[in-house]
């Protein structure tokens, strides 16, 4: 693992009102890692991951992502990151094809570009017989892996997926994580929260967040040691029931 | 300007895609405007009129005779009694009951003076107004009538002075309304429909969810909102085109001032709507919401516009809040262009309060268009 860090948190809190959504949390993430993100329902991950990519100001405490200070910079920083939601967010109305091109469009990359991208990717997803349907009539498995590709058209150094694969097949989730694989592989940073604890499992270091606290950050492997248990879902447990 | 064209090009095709809002886009407004232009009149016809003769002389057949003779009055059948006209009128089956006295003959040949009851259902207040003054040109035009043989009767030498007035009606000489409500009509849809498009169009992805797709996009906030307003400009102008069109082929409606000072105008005038569309769509979290607002506005603009009543008779307070009125403007300047020829010189206090409503309208929207909260 590269010590480069791409995400410095320092502190970071985020209130809504008295409500303290996200408790002062402290982390890094190193370049090409896979990041896992846990915690139940309401803990304040998504919050937590929305001031990280700029579209939710922190209340106090300092993050550097990808360079920037999400403070001042949240622009900047956004030319340097993928972001794929819970809900599913591309046009339900515009075809695959039109899809691609319009989110490359607006992170500004070339017709030419665009055009090498989205024969690469449609490729690479099996979505060539398709690209010109309307993305309204594809299956959820399909929407998900053509939107996490178009998280990747800029080549950002960090890609944030907030639970990608809700409502997703064993067999897509699994061509999804390869996908995962092969964008760190080639560099990106990965930043993922999700429920499957066996997903938990694939990624190089996790946090599980409690009440908008980090309580634990480690390597699963050691999580589990430290829990004296077998499973990341007992980790998960033992933490959330706490 | 190129991440620009991609948002309209995009835009443009959800508009075209979308069966159900061409229609709406383009149809509704024009049966509209074919038919309201031919209900919204202020004319009042068709007046039931009834009457209590009480003198059955030649006299008061003469007079009812003029009545019949109008094209306002539908006379219905007299009455014998005050009690029955009012019965009639509670029931709303006559509009005026006209009341000759017993003696309105005698009376006629001895003082040259007669008196006459008339009751008019007021329960519309402006046709009542409107009712009266068409009885009393009937009265005048009976009087005259009347004086030339009563003059004759008498013995006097000098001839009865009379003053005739000849209106003449400036801009629209047959007083025909559609040339003045067509235009005004017109107004309303292009700012409607422009309105709501964009008053709906953020708060749409904003519910979809695609906004928040948006949002973490380094796309700037002028470039996202001229992309997403520029399809709508560009509806909003081919609107009133498709209009112009119509008003000239089926109403006939003069245009006696330039078009290019009209689009001109139109151009600019449809950036204020636009911009006040977006600051809505900006405060709302729905469509829903947003529609609600914008309703609540566009009612108080049509209401406020001088298009249905005029600005002059509304008191004090309600003629300044008129100011803040696009709507106004629009209305004001189609009729001064179409009807009157009026000159760039001419428009130019509606021109230029309308291009500074368009800056602050535009400059508050971006404002308030905020990609992180």
């Amino acid at each position: 693992m590269s010590t480069k860090k791409v995400i410095q948190v320092n502190k970071l809190t985020k209130n809504f009102g008295d409500f303290k959504a996200v408790n002062n949390i402290t982390f890094d993430v190193g370049k090409g890692e896979v990041f896992g993100f846990l915690g139940a329902n309401g803990a304040g991950k998504t919050t937590a991951m929305k001031m990280l990519i700029g579209i939710t100001t922190p209340s106090s405490g300092k993050a550097n992502v990808a360079g920037f200070d999400v403070n001042t910079h949240a622009e900047d920083i956004k030319k340097n990151i993928g972001y794929m939601s819970q809900k599913f967010a591309l046009y339900d109305d515009l075809t695959v094809n039109e899809n691609i091109t319009f989110f490359g469009g607006i992170y500004g990359l070339t017709r030419k570009e665009i055009k090498e991208k989205s024969i690469e990717l449609l490729k690479e997803l099996n979505l060539e017989d398709v690209k010109n349907m309307l993305v309204a009539s594809l299956p959820l498995g399909w929407k998900q892996k053509l939107s996490f590709s178009v998280s990747l058209l800029h080549n950002p150094k960090i890609v944030f997926l907030d639970e990608p694969t809700g409502g997703v097949d064993p067999i897509t989730r699994r061509h999804f994580w390869e996908m995962i694989y092969k964008a760190a592989s080639s560099g990106t940073t990965i930043f993922v929260t999700t429920h499957y604890m066996d997903e938990a499992e694939y990624c190089d270091r996790v946090s599980v967040m409690v009440n908008g606290k980090i309580e634990a950050l480690d390597t699963p492997k050691k999580l589990k040691e430290t829990y004296n248990v077998k499973s990341m879902d007992e980790v998960f447990l033992k933490l959330v029931r706490k | 300007m190129k991440i620009t064209l991609y948002i309209i090009q995009k835009e443009f095709k959800q508009i075209f895609r979308n069966k159900g809002m061409l229609p709406i886009i383009f149809v509704l407004p024009l049966l509209q405007l074919i038919i309201l232009s031919n209900t919204a009149t202020f004319e009042v016809k068709n007046i039931q009129f009834s009457y209590i003769d009480n003198d059955h002389s030649t006299s008061s057949r003469a007079l009812l005779e003029k009545f019949n003779a109008s094209t306002y009055f539908d006379v219905v059948n007299g009455f014998n009694t005050s009690k029955e006209a009012e019965s009639a009128m509670l029931e709303g089956a006559v509009d005026v009951v006209l009341e000759i006295p017993t003696d309105f003959h005698q009376h006629l040949l001895k003082n040259q003076k007669a008196v006459l009851g008339i009751r008019i259902n007021a329960i519309d207040g402006a046709a009542a107004g409107v009712t009266n003054v068409y009885i009393l040109q009937v009265l005048k035009s009976y009087n005259k009538q009347l004086q030339t043989k009563l003059v004759q009767f008498s013995n006097y030498n000098e001839k009865p002075v009379t003053i005739i007035t000849i209106p003449s009606f400036w801009y629209n000489e047959t007083l025909n309304y559609k040339t003045f409500m067509v235009p005004g009509i017109l107004v309303l849809l292009v700012t409607m429909i422009t309105l709501f498009l964009s008053g709906m169009n953020i708060v749409r992805e904003k519910e979809i969810g695609t906004l928040e797709q948006i949002n973490v996009t380094p796309i700037k906030k002028n470039q996202f909102i001229i992309g997403k307003l520029f399809p709508f400009w560009i509806i909003g102008i081919l609107l009133l085109s498709v209009g112009l069109i119509i008003s000239k082929i089926i109403f006939n409606v003069p245009m006696l001032g330039s078009y290019i000072l009209m689009y001109s105008y139109t151009t600019i005038y449809i950036l204020v709507i636009l911009g006040i569309g977006l600051f809505i769509s900006n405060y709302t979290d729905t469509q829903q919401q947003a529609m609600f607002i914008a309703w609540f506005f566009m009612v108080i603009f049509i209401l406020m516009s001088g298009l249905f009543t005029p600005i002059e008779s509304m008191p004090n307070w309600a003629q300044f809040i008129t100011e803040f009125n696009p709507i106004k403007y629009f209305v004001e300047v189609m009729r001064m262009v179409m009807l009157k020829g009026a000159s760039f010189n001419d428009i130019l206090p509606q021109f230029l309060k309308t291009l500074l409503y368009a800056i602050v309208m535009n400059a508050l929207a971006v404002w308030s268009y905020k990609k992180t909260n």
